[in-house]
């Protein structure tokens, strides 16, 4: 290897702070929270060291063992081999340990030791230790271990200063430990024995999590706290977000009048601007402050400690309908979004239990749904309050997501009922000690999500919104024509066809052209209903106000139905994308996609005819 | 005693973990996790269902086991070993 670049690997237990640690030693913004399983595949940065070497580091995911038993610890195991193809032997691997969780964490470190590669062990989470009272003898563990030992904070800015010191320092070709072949039994001894020289432990480090957990886990509390808190969320996102929402609707509508007011009216650039771009830019801008709210409940939730918590209390609910409890952290995940749920779902070590969570992640009311449900709600439920303290339109917002996740659990009793491998799969879930949340870590995340659906407006929706308004544009009316112009043209055609398919379940034209730009994305179809009634309409300023517009002309049974298929419909591309590449199949594309568009047409027509029946 | 049968609460050592079958993977799963002879191990929390799962406290770490898996352990109550 050349003298100026090095290759470093990060290791250890999940959860042990590797990731954290990572971003410290190269400015990288992964996303860190506080349950196992986190980093669930190889990532890679760089950063130059105060000698001028370029130190290349890799963090990969957490493993309990290099005895692999799930494909995150295969990776592991193989990197540090060097046996991984395309990936050469990191010339140090820096073992990560949780000095409050040593007993544990110590025992992967001997068996990395034993690989007789460059070992340099990290202490993190020291700040910790410390405030539990844990004294750790950092000299007497070097010695007994026989590689260097750094204390770290990986959450806290210069935490890492010790660690990049010392891989500084460090020639890399630290001879090979010798290579001894305990059992088991032997290295949990050896662990102890290295405890017992070096880490003084008082009596009360448990006190705080047992006292939580009291209350937490607790049969009937625990269960209750759970569900308040669910509640919460989701009261808190609609009534919250309100004030922000208003002051983004008038201000997006503000800049439409003043960029427009320059162009003369009639002209196509004006119709472009004010009915493509800002009556789709609005409709979909006016929902981050709901998906920021519920990304800032999540994360708060995942970086306390206490998500693996609800898995535990909801395991033997889940196992019954063919899940596990682990299920949990993806499933929520997938509230805010499918994607990182299902990707999550690598830390699910069974394959069976996995390819279940999969197929069910999409059902999960994800942020994209919540611009549609929003718009629907708000126009057509009243806003009144409902025994003094909840509000009406929060009640639906809840029963629709309760849809989402009964249907998720249906579905899943479902496959487990039609599977003929009946045997047994483990839980086995880590529950991590609580921390506060790191503001700085809980604003970094927002701050990415609100990238990340920023740029989809910018990119993907406003594309094909502003596609969509020359497909309802063009081609243009005849002379003497008496209906509204998209009537002529290839979007209103498109429509008309459409609803023969759609009619039984409710849908008119407006809403069937605006699913099928709707298919790649669920929000792009408030943006493109905008676009549809502005183009429709006579009045310019009115796309600002879609709510009221489909208030005044559809039905109660259509939004009911409308609400129905969207809590089913796989309206996303990137979703459909991610099963095939977590799964590499395309049968279980089309298993997901075929069981979900099946389902969303039902429940369409059940709520629509029984909608129209009833009123 | 079986670890599942263990009263909450209770301090116990860990005495053996056995295989359910030959080639048992949850049984070498959890003597990684460090169930092994010797451990002192309390259950901490048992869940609102069933009293299933069970939070076993071990070392300074906190695992969530299915009373399957924990049937799986053999342990004795401290003191009365």
């Amino acid at each position: 290897m050349s003298a100026s670049s090095m290759r470093i690997a990060l290791v250890g237990n999940p959860n042990c702070g590797k990731t954290a640690l990572f971003n410290q030693l190269t400015g990288g913004r992964q996303k860190v929270a506080n349950y196992a399983g986190v980093t669930v595949e190889r990532k890679e940065g760089r950063f130059v060291a105060p000698s001028g070497r370029t130190l290349q580091v890799l963090d990969l995911p957490g493993a309990y063992s290099l005895d692999a038993t799930s494909p995150d610890e295969a990776i592991t195991r193989d990197v540090c081999l060097g046996r991984y193809p395309g990936e050469a032997v990191p010339d140090l691997i820096v073992c990560v340990a949780d000095a409050t969780n040593l007993r544990l964490h110590l025992r992967f470190v001997l068996e990395v030791r034993r690989l007789g590669r460059p070992v340099v062990l990290a202490l993190n989470m020291m700040d910790a230790a410390r405030r539990r009272g844990l004294v750790i003898d950092v000299a007497e563990l070097s010695r007994r271990l026989g590689v260097p030992v750094v204390e770290t904070v990986a959450v806290r800015r210069g935490g890492a200063k010790a660690l990049v010191e010392r891989i500084d320092s460090v020639v890399p070709a630290i001879e090979p430990m010798p290579v001894d072949e305990a059992g088991v039994e032997q290295l949990h001894a050896e662990v102890r024995a290295i405890l017992a020289a070096t880490v003084t432990t008082p009596r009360n480090t448990v006190a705080l999590d047992d006292a939580i957990d009291r209350w937490v886990l607790h049969p009937v509390f625990g269960l209750g706290i759970l569900a308040v808190l669910m509640f919460m969320i989701f009261q808190a996102v609609f009534s919250w977000a309100q004030p922000v929402m208003d002051a983004i609707e008038a201000g997006v509508a503000a800049l439409g009048t003043t960029v427009t007011g320059f162009l003369p009216e009639g002209s196509a650039l004006h119709s472009l601007l004010n009915d493509g771009v800002f009556a789709g830019l609005g409709a979909v801008l006016v929902f981050l402050p709901q998906i920021l709210i519920l990304f800032l409940f999540i994360l708060v939730l995942e970086e306390s400690g206490y998500l693996p918590r609800a898995a535990f209390l909801l395991d033997k609910m889940m196992f019954r309908v063919g899940l596990t409890g682990r299920a949990f952290i993806p499933l929520l995940s997938s509230f805010a979004c499918a994607i990182p749920g299902i990707m999550a779902t690598r830390s699910i070590q069974d394959p069976r239990d996995r390819l279940t969570t999969i197929l069910v992640a999409p059902l999960m009311t994800c942020s994209a749904r919540l611009p549609v449900y929003t718009l629907l709600i708000a126009a057509f439920i009243p806003d009144r309050a409902v025994w003094g303290v909840f509000n009406l339109q929060g009640i639906v917002l809840f029963v629709l997501y309760f849809a989402g996740i009964f249907s998720a659990l249906a579905v899943a009793f479902v496959i487990k009922r039609l599977r003929k491998d009946k045997s047994e799969h483990a839980l086995l879930m880590e529950l991590p000690s609580y921390r506060l949340p790191n503001v700085r870590d809980v604003a970094l995340g927002l701050w990415e999500r609100a990238l990340i659906f920023l740029k989809r407006v910018g990119g993907i929706i406003l594309a094909l919104t502003v596609l969509l308004w020359f497909l309802s544009s063009f081609p243009g009316p005849p002379e003497g024509a008496t209906a509204p112009a998209i009537d002529y043209s290839i979007a209103g055609r498109l429509g008309r066809l459409l609803e023969y398919v759609f009619a039984p379940i409710g849908f008119n034209w407006q809403i069937c052209i605006a699913l099928v730009p709707g298919l790649a994305a669920r929000e792009v179809a408030v943006a493109a209903l905008g676009t549809v009634y502005a183009m429709s309409g006579s009045d310019d300023s009115m796309a600002a106000q879609l709510g009221p517009v489909i208030a005044h002309q559809w039905t109660l049974a259509t939004a009911l139905s409308l609400l129905a298929w969207y809590v089913f419909a796989p309206q996303c591309m990137s979703t459909l994308a991610v099963i095939r590449r977590e799964t590499n199949s395309w049968r279980n594309v089309a298993v997901a996609a075929g069981y979900l568009f099946g389902l969303a047409y039902l429940g369409s027509l059940l709520t629509y005819q029984i909608a129209r029946a009833l009123s | 005693m079986r670890l599942s049968d263990a009263p909450k609460g209770a301090q116990a050592v860990v005495q053996s973990v056995s295989d359910a079958h030959p080639a048992d993977q949850i049984a070498q799963r959890l003597r990684d996790l460090g169930f092994v002879a010797g451990e002192p191990v309390r259950l901490v929390a048992r869940g609102p269902l069933g009293g299933d799962p069970l939070l076993i406290h071990i070392g300074s770490t906190r695992f969530a086991l299915r009373r399957n898996e924990a049937d799986r352990v053999e342990v004795s109550l401290e003191g009365a070993a």
